[in-house]
């Protein structure tokens, strides 16, 4: 590969593999859009498979870390994403809380017992 | 929450526009933009990709679970078309958003081309804070306040991913593994908050084992088979017990 392609090439593939499979849904709103549903049973469906997708990666992205989190005992990954979560339901459905809870959990675990 | 943007139809579409700019960037949904991208920026970073190629893939894409899917799965050396079905299968959603979004824009001088940007710009953040505002705007500005909006819920997406990015790249390793936490930390809380019905709830957890399972087990296209398996099966639990009622 010559230099200018294996720069372009990233972003030959956010186009290819990135822009073009989503933003397909976004144009096809647009020109199907007629009487959809909110509740219809097409789209309960595929909110389930989106929502389990996404699941997936959010489970991927604790217990197969890369990178700086994976300096960070998988136990304690787990464990602040679980007290993230039980503060998320004690603080009344807050996203906020259960962030910063996870994160304390995390950065806490982390100064005491440094890998 | 911002007070309801007073805007009469006697005024430019210009001031629409900045109206609309105005709210996003005042709007609860700022704070958890700035948040989402700065997570999303460490990632970014820790996955080898460049600043520009991050602000590239948010102005294109512009749509963060699609973006997280595409660097970890781009980024960890997933088959390409298995990428391309993970993100697509994650940005269902947008169809219906922009089925019920087109409605409020329409107008007698309204022409297809000018519903283009905003059926780009849907997104969560975008989207309800469309519905919620644009029915108190004449009708004739709607577009210009839309885009107005998207474009401050878009640009505040920008800057924090090149926040993140650059303190990843500076942060000691324990706070810059904290900073990649807030992307599954906010993900998973937010999916959690988003979960309207038992299905959703159910599919979440479902794609929470079944995701890791099939990684260890090194299957083909387990993100693929993760949201199919998954979500199908949640739809099946949810319609046996529906059936039973």
């Amino acid at each position: 590969m010559n230099a200018t392609l294996s720069e372009l090439w990233p972003y030959l593939l956010l186009l290819l593999v990135g822009f073009l499979p989503n933003e397909a849904w976004r144009v096809l709103g647009l020109v199907l859009a007629r009487g959809l549903n909110e509740d219809s049973e097409w789209v309960v469906w595929s909110r389930a498979v989106a929502t389990a997708i996404l699941a997936g990666v959010i489970a991927k992205l604790i217990v197969f870390s890369t990178g700086a989190l994976a300096n960070i005992p998988l136990s304690l990954r787990v464990g602040a994403a679980i007290c993230g979560c039980l503060a998320f339901w004690v603080a009344r459905r807050s996203v906020f809380a259960g962030v910063l809870a996870g994160e304390l959990v995390l950065l806490a675990g982390g100064l005491l017992f440094p890998s | 929450m911002t007070a309801t943007p007073a805007i009469s139809a006697a005024e430019s579409p210009a001031r629409a526009f900045l109206a609309g700019f105005k709210s996003a960037v005042t709007s609860v949904f700022f704070l958890v933009l700035a948040g989402t991208y700065v997570g999303i920026g460490a990632l970014a970073h820790d996955f080898g990709f460049s600043a520009w190629w991050l602000m590239a893939s948010s102005i294109c894409v512009w749509a963060a679970p699609a973006q997280v899917i595409l660097i970890s799965s781009l980024g960890g050396g997933s088959a390409l078309i298995e990428v391309a079905i993970a993100v697509s299968l994650s940005a269902i959603r947008l169809f219906p958003m922009v089925v019920a979004l087109l409605p409020l824009l329409r107008g007698p001088s309204v022409r297809t081309r000018h519903l283009l940007l905003p059926a780009h710009f849907t997104s969560v953040s975008m989207w309800v804070e469309s519905l919620r505002l644009l029915p108190s705007i004449p009708r004739s500005r709607r577009i210009a306040f839309c885009n107005g909006l998207s474009v401050g819920y878009l640009g505040t997406a920008v800057t924090f991913g090149f926040v993140g990015f650059f303190l990843a790249a500076g942060l000691p390793p324990l706070l810059a593994g904290c900073l990649l936490f807030l992307t599954p930390m906010s993900f998973l809380t937010s999916t959690i908050r988003n979960s309207r019905q038992m299905v959703d709830g159910l599919a979440l957890l479902l794609g929470l084992i079944i995701g890791p399972v099939l990684t260890a087990q090194h299957v083909e296209l387990d993100l693929m088979w993760t949201g199919v398996a998954g979500g199908t099966l949640a739809y099946a639990i949810h319609r046996i017990r529906g059936a039973k009622k």
